[in-house]
């Protein structure tokens, strides 16, 4: 089968997936279970967020969401793959790093969140930060194991070829660790997207989808409230499929260092 | 003057169940441009030995010394071809593997891919110069490798089993390709197998190695004009003179046992 067929039949499926479940939710919205003003329909919500979109805030509470999310998430890639990577290949870092690591971990991004407001008060520094603690690990865990995991022939070819330990960071141990790299990102990236609006809904004000998600229960807008959920699913649903997907094709896939699961 | 001599060379270390001698002073020559195949049963300490040569591993007593001088650690005067594919990097095509080698060096782009596309024009892979190696069959991957460890002009080839996990068609094949490729390139090789008929297909000379601890037993010359007939008696002969060596250890072996 060819991969745009395949990817024809898997567009369907999904397809029939929402539809399915977007008929469940209408029927249990019009049954009567709850008043409407709590559960809006379908229409209800649709129009409200193509409202959103016309007048143009949603774009804006999008935007911010987004701004807050890269840069946290800019910032873990530039800290933690870098250093994940040293405490994988020299035993005093991982010695330093780890247990700090471990410690820090469990700890859930949203319980630092009123610690940070006292600190940096309310605003898109505190976003941010929650953002970098949430997306931090799962990098630092992921670079540690590939780079442990990494094909021990392919140092030993390029050190016999005259790489010194800065080729070799570069041109042998960040694409041989690509495979482990990526799952990282996609982790990270999760757990980012999670955090921001869990951020936003306690340290924003005005702007962003946690925060307009927040703000409306006190007015009880469920439209809005529903709509917004939509969009951040969306967008997660597009980070996951479109640029994490694509950069699994653009590099592991085509190098052949991971495989397609079987249809 | 002999290229690379090696001077009672012994690798000793420490396993849970106590030391172990892995080579025991391994003494000999190798001449510019010869073909030295280094044959033994596993065990034997022949790629260690290689493995030494290549500065993977230090020593723990004697030295190496290449073109007069003491080698430590690894050079770019030593291609290495090891027997697994995938020391091929597969984040970089058949190219882009040949090329690494020059790129470390600091060669211009076009010159270095110049060069690497001449080596693949070498071991006939020219048509799939842009292929990424998950892409290739086990026998043009050790091509790659080959035009990869030659790329950047060492004045020695390093082979451990290169053609060992080959089908024994391929395997044919690729050692007509490595005799091509020596008589144009005159390189100075030292190949590691455990197969008779191999070593005396390719070889100039022959080191057998006896385990337990290794150590060199004996060297053999093998003298047979090339193109070499694999079915020829000489080479029969050399095959069964080889054998008996490394069939006498074996014996040994039981005997002791």
């Amino acid at each position: 089968m060819t991969a745009s067929s395949d990817r024809t039949v898997s567009l369907r499926r999904a397809a029939i997936t929402v539809v399915i479940a977007a008929g469940l939710y209408e029927a249990f919205a019009r049954s009567g279970a709850f008043p409407p003003a709590l559960l809006p329909t379908l229409p209800t919500i649709a129009r409200r967020l193509f409202d959103m979109i016309a007048d143009g805030s949603m774009l804006h509470h999008v935007l911010y969401t987004l701004y807050r999310m890269l840069f946290g998430f800019g910032l873990a890639i530039v800290f933690a793959l870098p250093l994940g990577i040293l405490m994988g290949r020299y035993r005093p870092v991982e010695r330093f790093v780890l247990p700090l690591a471990s410690a820090l971990m469990p700890i859930p991004s949203l319980a630092w969140v009123p610690v940070f407001i006292l600190w940096f008060g309310l605003g898109n520094t505190v976003s941010v930060l929650i953002v970098f603690y949430a997306a931090m690990f799962p990098l630092l865990l992921n670079a540690w194991s590939g780079v442990r995991s990494i094909n021990q022939i392919w140092l030993r070819a390029a050190g016999a070829m005259g790489a010194d330990e800065r080729a070799l960071f570069w041109k042998v141990i960040i694409p041989g660790t690509s495979p482990f790299i990526i799952t990282g990102l996609r982790q990270a990236f999760l757990r980012a997207w999670i955090a921001v609006v869990g951020a936003e809904m306690l340290a924003a004000s005005d702007w962003g989808l946690g925060w307009v998600i927040y703000d409306a229960k006190e007015f009880l807008n469920t439209d809005v409230m529903m709509a917004s959920l939509a969009v951040i699913g969306c967008i997660g649903f597009m980070f996951e499929r479109v640029v994490f997907g694509s950069l699994e094709r653009a590099t592991v896939l085509r190098w052949g260092m991971m495989r397609m699961a079987k249809s | 003057m002999s290229h690379i001599e090696i001077r009672d060379v012994s690798l000793v270390y420490d396993t849970p169940a106590g030391r172990v001698t892995g080579l025991q002073n391994a003494r000999f020559d190798i001449a510019q441009s010869e073909f030295l195949c280094i044959v033994g049963p596993s065990g034997c300490g022949k790629s260690t030995l290689l493995n030494i040569i290549a500065g993977f591993l230090p020593p723990s007593g004697g030295e190496i010394r290449i073109g007069g001088k003491a080698v430590s650690g690894h050079g770019m005067d030593r291609g290495i071809v090891f027997q697994d594919f995938a020391q091929l990097f597969p984040w970089r095509t058949a190219l882009g593997n040949v090329v690494f080698g020059l790129e470390m060096k600091g060669m211009p782009k076009p010159e270095r891919e110049e060069i690497a596309l001449q080596q693949l024009r070498l071991v006939k892979l020219e048509k799939f110069v842009r292929a990424y190696p998950h892409h290739l069959s086990g026998g043009m991957q050790q091509r790659v490798a080959i035009a990869r460890a030659l790329a950047y002009n060492p004045a020695v080839l390093l082979m451990d089993e290169p053609f060992a996990a080959l089908d024994a068609l391929t395997r044919d094949d690729m050692q007509r390709l490595l005799a091509d490729v020596w008589r144009e390139t005159r390189k100075t090789v030292i190949y590691v197998t455990h197969n008779v008929a191999e070593a005396v297909y390719l070889a100039d000379r022959v080191v057998v190695m006896t385990p337990h601890p290794g150590t060199v037993k004996t060297e053999i010359a093998i003298k047979l004009p090339r193109p070499r007939d694999p079915l020829s008696v000489e080479f029969l002969d050399y095959q069964k003179e080889l054998l008996r060596h490394l069939g006498e250890q074996a014996n040994a072996a039981e005997q002791a046992a």
